[in-house]
């Protein structure tokens, strides 16, 4: 930082030079120029060398290595296993590779069902207060109460309604509305998984309501009128105007929706703690818990450049996906 | 243009169960706060049997809420204020300057956003330890080393952000201003930064959320006396009793400055969050 503040001390040493030489006191001038982008943007890079690059480097070689309790201390040190670490993670007759497979598909399920509620719910609501009524404003600020909480203060909040003997759910359920048999679990067992899909949606849909509904601003109002002077009711006008416009915004949404809620690691680990049911184990939570319960972290991070890989295809993928949907509707 | 009954009926509905939906949890928090434990041990009731303001008493020492308080403070301010500087920086040389390695830079920085926070941690983790081992620099359970961490979190989005921000500032500003003989960072301090002070503000607001709200790290990087909010709140159960009340009491105090911050800021905050999604 330094270095950045005294850089301008370097002019008057420049126009010391002689007036008539244009060239000469340009050079220094342009050499300066040329560096100080460099130089604005070096705090950025080296942080983001050390904290993000820097591990994921790291990370790529102790996938590689035996990486044990024993070699915390050292890790260097500790001896290279090949491709071990991936065959037992991807060994799926063995425990390790079976509880694997296992979370990655109950992720993949939860993260669709996930993002396909926030999406949902988002899109209706921004629909729904597009035009202007009494309350909307107060309404929207409401809206954006679960995107401003602290994740464990409103993921704690909800582990209390989900208890089973003085929870709000099952007072709901059971004794209010007689729908559930008795006092069931939530969070253990098999309803672990609904419990999690409930609080992800309601922390998560506030984003999409957000950029969806900054994605309506777009759209520009003659385009209802004229549908209107052809006789398009509303409805009509939502199905054949909005939905297609918001388009290139869904196709952001989505993606972000979809990074973040598979990697999402605080929503389960503030519900369930450490060990996570097995009905709602979520890949990060399950590398987590295999890596610091087992202090294996050579097998924690193989599983790591696994989930890294696969996040990398389904984002080509899609990317390739929407762009060639893009050109096609545009042709 | 008058909206059909079928519209405002369907609008009706679909808004007040979804405002229900919001609100649930935190009427949970408020009500569940204001309740002796007996209440909040046994069955699940609307409506306290009696209210009492003890609770809010009795957080700061059931558990030590107030050191953890302290440090979520000077982390998540201490990192606010160093990741708005440096990406005020950054976003300052993209908008403004043509230079190589530009796409490069903003493609790596904005791709370490997709990757899973548990692939940085536990190398992250060996780094920190390995670094105060050669050089003593405590960056493991250190307040320092969570600083470090959270202030990388929230920089690729706070430059994404601002250059949008920077974008929106005329360019013949800041040059008329370097014409007018100040240096690039005079004009960027003279001109550019009043210009974009929404946009800064965003961006702080949003680096101090992601830092108040983290769990991952702060569980993995902090010590006894480093804890944070995110891991103190978990320590309010005790062998035989979970005093659900306190810790309803307790998340309501700690949510206040951010939930405060961010509904008086959110103009700002919406704006730039929804910018570059739109755009």
């Amino acid at each position: 930082m330094t270095t950045i503040v005294n850089s301008p001390k370097g002019d008057p040493a420049v126009r010391e030079d002689t007036p008539g030489a244009t060239r000469k006191p340009r050079r220094p001038g342009r050499i300066r120029r040329l560096g100080l982008p460099y130089l604005l943007l070096l705090p950025a890079l080296l942080l983001e060398i050390l904290v993000h690059l820097l591990p994921i480097a790291i990370g790529f070689v102790m996938a590689f290595k035996e990486l044990t309790q024993l070699y915390l201390r050292d890790w260097g040190a500790a001896p290279w296993a090949g491709l071990g670490n991936f065959d037992v993670a991807v060994d799926f007759n063995e425990p390790v590779g079976k509880a694997l497979l296992h979370s990655f598909w109950i992720t993949c399920v939860f993260t669709l069902m996930s993002v396909g509620l926030c999406w949902l719910l988002g899109t209706a609501a921004a629909v729904f207060m597009q035009e202007t009524f009494t309350g909307r404003g107060f309404l929207r600020t409401l809206f954006l109460v679960p995107y401003a909480l602290p994740v464990y203060a409103a993921v704690i909040t909800w582990a209390f309604m989900f208890q089973r003997d003085n929870g709000l759910v099952n007072h709901v359920l059971h004794d209010q509305l007689g729908l559930a048999d008795g006092h069931p679990f939530w969070l253990i067992g098999d309803n672990s998984f609904f419990a999690l899909l409930t609080v992800s949606v309601w922390k998560g849909w506030p984003f999409a309501f957000l950029i969806v509904m900054a994605g309506l601003q777009n759209i520009p109002k003659e385009l209802y009128e004229a549908a209107a002077m052809d006789g398009a009711g509303i409805w009509q006008q939502i199905r054949r105007i909005t939905i297609p416009s918001l388009r290139p915004v869904n196709q952001v949404l989505v993606l972000v929706l979809f990074l973040w809620t598979f990697n999402d690691f605080n929503t389960p680990f503030v519900l369930f703690g450490r060990a996570a049911p097995e009905a709602a184990d979520l890949i990060s939570v399950h590398i987590y818990q295999s890596s610091f319960a087992t202090w294996n972290f050579g097998t924690g991070a193989a599983m790591s450049v696994l989930l890294l890989l696969f996040l990398l295809l389904v984002t080509g993928i899609y990317l390739v996906l929407t762009s060639r949907g893009r050109k096609v509707s545009r042709g | 243009m008058a909206s059909p009954r079928s519209f405002i009926w369907s609008r009706r509905i679909f808004l007040t169960l979804l405002t229900g939906f919001v609100l649930l949890p935190v009427y949970v928090m408020i009500s569940s706060s204001l309740k002796p434990l007996e209440d909040v041990s046994g069955k699940f009731r609307w409506m306290p049997s009696g209210l009492t303001i003890q609770p809010y008493f009795d957080i700061w020492t059931t558990v030590p809420l107030a050191k953890y308080f302290w440090n979520s403070l000077i982390v998540a301010g201490a990192a606010t204020v160093c990741s708005v500087v440096i990406a005020v920086f950054a976003a300052y040389a993209v908008s403004r300057y043509q230079f190589r390695g530009k796409r490069v830079f903003t493609v790596t920085v904005l791709s370490t956003q997709m990757f899973p926070g548990i692939l940085f941690l536990l190398p992250l983790f060996l780094i920190y330890v390995n670094i105060g081992q050669s050089t003593g620099i405590a960056l493991f359970g250190s307040r320092g080393g969570l600083i470090l961490t959270y202030l990388t979190f929230s920089l690729p989005f706070s430059i994404w952000m601002l250059i949008g921000y920077f974008e929106s500032v005329p360019r013949d500003l800041d040059e008329a201003a370097m014409v007018d003989g100040c240096g690039p960072l005079k004009a960027l301090f003279r001109v550019v930064v009043p210009a974009a002070i929404p946009g800064i503000v965003a961006v702080a607001v949003y680096a101090f959320m992601t830092a108040w709200g983290e769990v991952l790290f702060a569980s993995v990087l902090t010590t006894d006396a480093t804890r944070t909010l995110a891991v103190g709140l978990q320590n309010y159960s005790t062998q035989n009793d979970v005093y659900w009340n306190q810790i309803m009491a307790a998340s309501l105090v700690v949510s206040i400055p951010v939930v405060a911050g961010f509904l008086l800021l959110q103009r700002y905050l919406v704006a730039g969050l929804t910018a570059g999604a739109v755009k």
